[in-house]
C-alpha cells in the first residue's frame, strides 16, 4: 500500500474529529492531535529508507495514458523526504509543548483543529505533484496560520494577523494568476508534465511573466527582504509553539521549498539564470538587513523573528550560488534552522509562560531559576551563532566554502560577517535574559512543566548534533538524494513520469 | 483579447486599492476584486467561441475542439471557495479590530512597532 496520502489524510481526518471530541473535553482533542502527529512523524522517519527513489501516487488510480498524467499525482523524492522530516518532527514537538503551554488560553480544542489543518496543508504542499493542489494546500496552511497568529485575540495579535492576511492574500493572488497563465501556456497542471511542455516552448515572454509572478508570490510567503514586512509582527504574536512552527517550518515550506521546486525542477534554472542572481541579491539583502534589525530589538520574540529573516536569507543565498555544494549548504542550513529556531521560540515561550513578559530589558538571571530553559537556549544560541562543532557552524561553513568556490568572495565575506553579528545578538539575548542578576519581581519563577522541557531538550540535542548529517553514511541517505533532485533539475519530469 | 486586458485591469485596480486605501474594509474589498479578476481570467482561458458545454458530449463525437475546457471552471470553483474562506476571515478580523481600536483607519491601528 502506498503511504503518501496518509501524510495528508491523517492530520486532516484528526482535524475533523477534534472539534467533535472537544465536546467531551479539550484534553481528549489534545491527545488525539498528539497521536496523529506522532504517527505521521514515525511515518516520515520510516520513509527515509526510500529517499533515493521517486514514488508517485495517482489519486483514485488514474494512471497516466501514454506518459501524459490525467489524474492528481502525489510525488515523493529526496527533497520531499527532507521537508517531510522537518515538518513532522518539529510539528510533533511543538504539539507536545502545546499540551502544557496552551493552558494559558481558552478554547484549546479549536487550537488543535487549526494546528492539525496546518500540518495537513504543509505535508500536502511538499507532496503535491500538481500545481493547483499545491496552491490549495498552501491556502489551507495559510488560512490556518492566519487564525493561529491571532489565537489570543488581543489588539496587537489581531493587527498582526490582519497585516499577515493582506500580504499573504496578495501573495496567493499573484500565485493564482501565475497558475492561470501557466495553464494557458502549457495546458496541464501536473508539474512533471508541464516541465516537459515548457522545455518544448522554450523561453518566451509569457514564461518569464509566470516566473516573475511566482518569484514575487513565493518570496512574499518566504518573507525575503523587500517582502518581509509581515513576519516580525506575525511570528511573535502567535502562541510560542505556533511561532516555532511558523519560523521553523511554514516559511520554509511555503516559500523556500516552492521556489526551489518551481525554478530548479519545473522551469529549469539553466533557462532562467536571472533567477539565480535574484536569489543572490534577495538572500544577501535579507541576511544582512535581518541581522542588523535583530541587533536593536528589545522584544525577545521579535528579535527571533528578525533572525529568521536573516537565516532564510542564508538559505536562499546558498541556493542562488547554483552549485551542488551550495544546494547542500542551503538544505543543511534549512534543517539546522528548523531545529534551533523552533527551539529558541519554545524557550521564549517558556519565559513568557512563567513571567508573562517579552521585554528583555526587564529580564535577567533566569538561568538560576529555569536551568533547562537556560541551558537549551544557550545551546540553540551557540548553534545559530555558528560556534564549532555545533550544527549551525557546519552549515554556515559549507555555505561560505560554496560561495568561495563559485568566486563570490565579497558575498562570502558578508556571510561570515553576518554570522558574527548573529552571534552578537544571541549573546545579547543570553546576557539580558538568562544571565545576570535576577530581579526581585521574578524571585518566585520556577522551571516549566515536564512536557515543555522534553520538547526543548530534544530540539536542543538535535541542534547540537545535526552536524552528524555531514558524515558520509547519513549524508548518503538524507542530504545527498535531496541535493541530487535539485541539481538534477529537469530530470524531475523523467523521474516522475518515467521514460 | 480585450476581455483578457480588462481582467488584468481589474486585477491592477484591486492591487492599487490594497496599496492606497486606508480603510480596513476597503482593503478587504480590494483583495476580493483582485481574487475575482483572477477567477474571471481563469474562466476566460477555458472559453471557446461557440463551444458546447462539456457535459453534452455524445452529439459532438470526436470533435474535441468544440468543447469548453471544463478544467478551469473546476479550478475557479475551488478558488471561489478558498476566496470565501479568506474573505470571511478578513471581515471577521476587521470587526474584532474595530471592537479593540474603535476605528477602521490603518493609520490609527499601530500598536506594533519596530
Amino acid at each position: 500500500m502506498n503511504v503518501l496520502p496518509l501524510f495528508v489524510a491523517i492530520p486532516l481526518g484528526a482535524a475533523f474529529l477534534t472539534p467533535i471530541l472537544s465536546k467531551a473535553g479539550n484534553r481528549i482533542s489534545a491527545v488525539l492531535g498528539l497521536c496523529a502527529n506522532g504517527f505521521i512523524m514515525g511515518l516520515s522517519i520510516w520513509i527515509i529508507q526510500y529517499s533515493k527513489d521517486t514514488i508517485v501516487y495517482f489519486a483514485g488510480g488514474w494512471q497516466p495514458i501514454a506518459g501524459i498524467p490525467i489524474g492528481i499525482a502525489m510525488v515523493m523524492d529526496g527533497l520531499t523526504v527532507v521537508m517531510l522530516l522537518i515538518i513532522n518532527v518539529v510539528g510533533f514537538f511543538a504539539m507536545l509543548y502545546s499540551l502544557n503551554y496552551m493552558t494559558r488560553y481558552t478554547e484549546t480544542g479549536k487550537y488543535y483543529t487549526l494546528f492539525l489543518l496546518m500540518m495537513g496543508g504543509l505535508n500536502g504542499v511538499v507532496l503535491s505533484g500538481d500545481l493547483f493542489n499545491l496552491f490549495v494546500f498552501l491556502e489551507i496552511t495559510a488560512i490556518a496560520s492566519y487564525s493561529l497568529v491571532a489565537f489570543g485575540v488581543e489588539a496587537e495579535e489581531l493587527e498582526a494577523s490582519f497585516k499577515y492576511q493582506v500580504l499573504g492574500g496578495t501573495a496567493s493572488a499573484m500565485i493564482l494568476l501565475g497558475i492561470a497563465v501557466f495553464y494557458q501556456l502549457t495546458g496541464t497542471l501536473n508539474l512533471a508534465d508541464a516541465s516537459r511542455v515548457i522545455e518544448g516552448i522554450g523561453l518566451n515572454p509569457a514564461v518569464i511573466f509566470v516566473g516573475i509572478l511566482f518569484l514575487v508570490g513565493f518570496s512574499l510567503k518566504a518573507a525575503l527582504m523587500p517582502f518581509h514586512a509581515w513576519l516580525p509582527d506575525a511570528h511573535p504574536s502567535a502562541p510560542a509553539p505556533i511561532s516555532a512552527m511558523l519560523s521553523g517550518v511554514v516559511i520554509k515550506v511555503l516559500g523556500v521549498y516552492t521556489l526551489i521546486r518551481m525554478f530548479f525542477n519545473i522551469f529549469g534554472i539553466g533557462r532562467m539564470s536571472f533567477v539565480l542572481i535574484v536569489f543572490l541579491i534577495l538572500g544577501t539583502l535579507s541576511m544582512v538587513a535581518g541581522a542588523f534589525l535583530a541587533l536593536s530589538q528589545k522584544d525577545f520574540k521579535r528579535l527571533l523573528a528578525y533572525s529568521s529573516i536573516s537565516q532564510i536569507g542564508y538559505v536562499i543565498f546558498a541556493f542562488g550560488l547554483g552549485t551542488p555544494l551550495g544546494f547542500l549548504g542551503g538544505l543543511f542550513h534549512l534543517i539546522n534552522h528548523a531545529s534551533f529556531k523552533s527551539l529558541l521560540f519554545l524557550n521564549s515561550g517558556a519565559v513568557v509562560y512563567r513571567t508573562d513578559n517579552r521585554d528583555m530589558e526587564k529580564m535577567g538571571g533566569f538561568s538560576q531559576r529555569m536551568p533547562v530553559t537556560g541551558t537549551t537556549s544557550l545551546m540553540g544560541s551557540l548553534s545559530i551563532g555558528g560556534i564549532p562543532p555545533l550544527g549551525g557552524f557546519w552549515s554556515k561553513l559549507v555555505i561560505v566554502i560554496a560561495a568561495v568556490e563559485s568566486h563570490h568572495f565579497i558575498l562570502a565575506g558578508i556571510a561570515v560577517l553576518t554570522s558574527i553579528i548573529t552571534l552578537a545578538y544571541y549573546l545579547k539575548v543570553q546576557k539580558m535574559t538568562f544571565f545576570g542578576k535576577l530581579s526581585d519581581l521574578y524571585k518566585g519563577v520556577k522551571e516549566v512543566p515536564v512536557l515543555m522541557c522534553v520538547s526543548m531538550v530534544t530540539l536542543a540535542i538535535l541542534s547540537l548534533g545535526l552536524g552528524v548529517l555531514l558524515l558520509p553514511q547519513l549524508r548518503n541517505i538524507i542530504l545527498d538524494p535531496a541535493v541530487n533532485v535539485i541539481a538534477g533539475g529537469l530530470d524531475y519530469a523523467k523521474m516522475v513520469l518515467g521514460g | 483579447m480585450i476581455v483578457y486586458v480588462l481582467a488584468i485591469l481589474l486585477f491592477l485596480i484591486g492591487l492599487y486599492g490594497i496599496v492606497v486605501k486606508r480603510n480596513l474594509i476597503k482593503i478587504v474589498i480590494s483583495l476580493m476584486i483582485m481574487e475575482y479578476a483572477i477567477n474571471l481570467f481563469f474562466a476566460l482561458i477555458g472559453y471557446r467561441e461557440g463551444g458546447a458545454a462539456p457535459i453534452h458530449t455524445e452529439e459532438l463525437g470526436d470533435n474535441m475542439v468544440l468543447f469548453v475546457d471544463p478544467l478551469p471552471q473546476a479550478l475557479v470553483l475551488t478558488a471561489i471557495v478558498i476566496g470565501l474562506g479568506t474573505t470571511a476571515l478578513l471581515v471577521s478580523f476587521a470587526v474584532r479590530i474595530y471592537e479593540k481600536y474603535d476605528t477602521f483607519d490603518v493609520r490609527k491601528i499601530r500598536k506594533l512597532r519596530g
